[in-house]
């Protein structure tokens, strides 16, 4: 089967024997985006969270198929080339990563759940963030989501701003 | 004054090839480890650094943009390790924070450490060693420096890697470069504490950027070309033996290029992940299996007084107390605990004729290395061990078959096979936390002093039956030194107490699990410490403190246990639903004392907020140093409270997160304070020895919000409602 997909801003066409490979590994092996983490395969820890179409998708137990067509970001493509996505930005001054691999899981969940809602509450986050982080690192991890929310709030508003001065 | 001169056939200088070589790739002639008693090494704060210091040679690298890669003999693994040595490295080289970066030594530059990374023991090690090592590399450097630019090198000076004589200024970089061979001197004077510029201050991990825009630094990253994907059969069941397979449904799978037998295991190699997976689970596999083994046969071989009784602590005679009334006696347990760490385990391995190379997160890179070496028949120094990033160790990856595995499914192939675990293989073939069986027994005195107290604990193996402890090491050790830790009274006032560990083998793996025994031990001694307080109507931190000793260990104890209780403003009553608990434990010389406030909201035990004072003696980087309280807390918050492994019929269960149920972000507290009192002046333990207070923390403050004593954990589990 072929399957076209755009993968940080980048079009690929892929020919793929099985359809319902998981598109965790296709990102991982054969686009070589080592990014997005394997953990469990059964959509349990959230390590292979990614974007399809913005939306969060535990890409594990999720079937390239159903990919065909539509966007997905990786935790390679979050920031654009002048600057760290805002979760990243937060995680930097944060210094939330200990041993590090779940954490591209947490952010791509975390910039899913600011891109809806920018002024998440503690009883957001523990709804909305449940991945599994081992180091237990969840306690800089929601001061880290709150920063987010409060530097992807300031993004917006100078955005607003901009286009007000007609500079959009 | 004995000179180590260093002639050029000793090693090899990459000149001339883009690196500006001070770092050998050759073999070296300076071998010589250092052994040191195994338990020393794990229960003190004196743990020696157990490799080659003798050259800096194999440490450092000069690059053209003059900085200095640290080749790291410690592995990485969230601990923050790699940022302290930085640290410590950058202070004696004179250099910034930017100009260093700390990369995984590879086995093959004979840079190892012949023990592991784990007991919380790299910064201490290294703390003497690391900072002589940077400092003889300086004035190796000076010396140079001083003959090409024709001057005396006690005119010389440097300001962040430029060495400059009046108007003549020279990099690290220009300095090393051409040179062949470099003369050790003998060690340099260190810098004080007090003139340090990088060590005490919360510099930002080196490794952050790499892990917020997710760089392919892990084991289960690593690639090479033409790889394939292996993928090995194991039993489900415990104590299954291999008895050979049917691999003819397997054999033709698609993408399969090979199914290899060996006369212990049989794998796969194809030519995806998915594809691997598939045929592995169409080979059938004939496994001998002797019992149905229950969660009940477990506990029942742990009881205190089944297995085999050692004596670590005495003072006094408890049996003179024990014999008369009123004797005070409880009975804890924990139950098995799987390592649940997020990265499988796994390998990269590529064996060719002459040499093989493994790309692997392991705790334990000379043993891995040895044991793969051992298995291709081939030379030690044929085997390259390159660590990578690993993505959780907490005891982990001290065993590793997995390395073995992929070398020989590689060697079968000829190309490279990348290796690794399934979820569910990982729950199953775990080397768990054994679980634990603990009796108190203690008499209290017509004041409420205790008089005579002893903990027995009763549990699986841990350090024997380990790679790293050699069975001859058995009996010298006496008792498993992992099993106990956190086990002995630390309350050296009482004037009678022991500390008795039963050694029971259990039918599966048990092995090392961040801080060892500390999790179990503290849980039971300090519950039973509350116990007692409550009896003797003492308030729990002043309790505590009448029975600290007046020495240097029992003062830093209680200063830790002063300093939680001012800062929280413990309360021993219940105030607005909420309760606070107390407990402190001291492991490998680090008190910790920890203060929680609980709440019981719709029958779940909520923790609102924890405060903790320790004293991990001098503190290089506050900021990890809190960060590994934060985490360790919390993680001992999820194993207290909810985390259990059964045996089922012959397995061990459940093999995924959810049903293995483990703390997330709804169950972390909001709040968290830690305050680092330094009462030693050079380092100690950090990353385990705040899991030790938070279990009977949380256990006290339960009983005084509902007047329930829970002496099992998971807590949550056990909470009447």
């Amino acid at each position: 089967m072929k399957i076209a997909l755009k993968v940080n801003g980048e079009q690929h066409s892929l020919e793929i024997a099985d359809e319902n490979t998981p598109l965790l590994w296709i990102v991982r092996d054969l686009l070589n985006l080592k990014g997005t983490k394997f953990g469990c395969g059964k959509a349990a820890c959230g390590a292979c969270t990614l974007h399809v179409d913005g939306e969060a998708v535990r890409s594990c137990s999720y079937a390239v198929k159903f990919a065909d067509g539509k966007k997905v970001t990786t935790i390679e493509g979050l920031r654009n080339e002048e600057a760290p996505h805002p979760v990243q930005q937060a995680w930097l001054e944060h210094v939330v990563p200990q041993c590090g691999y779940c954490q591209p899981g947490f952010m791509m969940a975390t910039a899913a759940l600011i891109s809806k809602n920018q002024e998440p509450t503690d009883e957001d986050i523990d709804n909305n963030i449940i991945n599994i982080c081992r180091c237990a690192t969840y306690y800089r991890m929601r001061k880290a989501i709150h920063r987010a929310a409060e530097l992807e709030r300031d993004r917006l508003s100078l955005s607003t701003k901009n286009i007000e001065n007609g500079e959009e | 004054m004995a000179k180590n001169k260093m002639s050029r056939r000793k090693f090899l200088v990459r000149g001339g090839l883009g690196t500006i070589g001070v770092l050998a790739v050759g073999t070296y002639l300076f071998r010589n480890p250092i052994r040191r008693q195994i338990a020393g090494a794990l229960n003190t704060a004196d743990t020696p650094y157990m490799g080659d210091t003798s050259t800096p040679i194999i440490w450092f690298e000069i690059t053209e943009e003059n900085k200095v890669i640290l080749h790291s003999p410690k592995v990485e693994m969230g601990q923050g390790t790699f940022t302290g040595l930085a640290q410590m490295a950058a202070e004696e080289l004179e250099i910034d924070m930017s100009q260093i970066k700390v990369v995984h030594a590879q086995s093959i530059s004979g840079n190892m450490d012949s023990f592991a990374t784990g007991g919380s023991t790299s910064i201490s090690a290294l703390w003497v060693p690391l900072r002589e090592l940077a400092a003889t590399m300086r004035e190796m450097l000076l010396q140079k420096a001083a003959e090409k630019m024709g001057v005396e090198k006690s005119t010389l000076t440097i300001s962040n890697g430029q060495v400059s004589s009046g108007r003549t200024e020279m990099s690290y970089a220009q300095i090393a470069e051409g040179v062949e061979a470099w003369e050790v001197p003998d060690t340099p004077k260190l810098k004080p504490v007090s003139e340090m510029k990088w060590v005490g201050k919360p510099v930002p991990r080196v490794d952050l950027a790499d892990k917020v825009f997710g760089a392919p630094i892990f084991g289960v990253d690593a690639t090479l070309p033409n790889m394939l994907y292996g993928s090995v059969v194991r039993s489900s069941k415990i104590g299954a033996v291999y008895k050979g397979a049917d691999i003819s449904k397997a054999e033709n799978m698609p993408g399969v290029v090979k199914i290899v037998q060996e006369d212990d295991f049989v794998g796969v190699v194809a030519k995806s992940f998915t594809e691997a997976e598939n045929a592995k689970n169409a080979i059938e596999v004939i496994w001998e299996t002797t019992k149905n083994w229950q969660t009940e046969d477990i506990r029942s071989m742990l009881e205190v007084g089944q297995g085999t009784p050692f004596v670590i602590q005495k003072a006094g005679d408890v049996d003179d107390f024990f014999g008369e009334g009123s004797l005070i006696e409880a009975s804890y347990w924990s139950p098995i605990g799987a390592h649940a760490q997020i990265e499988p385990n796994g390998a990269l391995a590529h064996v060719e004729k002459d040499m093989a190379t493994i790309y692997m997160s392991t705790q334990v890179v000379k043993i891995s290395r040895d044991e793969i070496a051992k298995r291709l028949g081939m030379d030690k120094d044929q085997v390259n061990l390159a660590p990578t990033f690993l993505g959780g160790g907490f005891g982990r990856r001290l065993h590793t078959p997995n390395g073995i595995q992929a070398a020989v499914l590689s060697k079968a192939v000829g190309r490279p096979v990348k290796c690794f675990f399934s979820r569910k293989e990982e729950f199953q073939n775990d080397t768990f936390r054994p679980p634990t069986h603990h009796v108190l027994k203690a008499k209290l005195d017509n004041e409420g002093s205790i008089e005579a107290f002893e903990h027995n604990v009763s549990s699986g193996d841990v350090a024997f039956g380990s790679p790293m402890v050699p069975g001859i090491a058995e009996p010298i050790l006496g008792a498993d030194l992992g099993a106990w830790r956190g086990g002995m009274v630390q309350y050296g006032a009482i004037p009678n107490y022991q500390a008795i560990s039963w050694r029971v083998q259990l039918p599966f793996a048990t092995s090392w699990w961040r801080s060892l025994g500390l999790l179990a031990n503290t849980f039971a001694i300090e519950s039973f410490m509350d116990e007692l307080a409550v009896k003797a109507r003492k308030n729990p931190a002043d309790f505590r403190l009448t029975h600290t000793q007046k020495d240097d260990r029992g003062e830093r104890l209680a200063n830790v246990i002063k300093k939680v209780v001012e800062v929280s403003g413990y309360k021993d009553e219940v105030v607005n639903n909420r309760a606070m608990g107390f407990a402190a434990s001291t492991d490998a010389n680090t008190p910790c004392a920890q203060v929680v406030e609980v709440s019981i909201e719709n029958n779940e035990i909520k923790v609102h907020k924890v405060t903790c004072a320790m004293d991990p003696g001098l503190v290089v980087n506050p900021d990890q140093v809190k960060a590994q309280c934060e985490g360790a807390i919390i993680m001992g918050m999820s194993a207290s409270l909810y985390e259990k492994m059964e045996v089922e019929d012959g397995a061990l269960t459940p093999t995924i997160y959810g049903p293995y149920q483990m703390a997330m972000m709804k169950h972390a507290p909001k709040e968290i304070d830690i305050i680092l009192l330094q009462g030693a002046d050079s380092p100690g333990a950090v990353g385990e020895p705040p899991l030790g207070p938070i279990g009977a923390a949380i256990a006290n403050a339960v009983f005084r919000l509902t007047g329930q004593r829970i002496r099992r954990m998971p807590l949550q589990d056990h909470l009447q409602v």
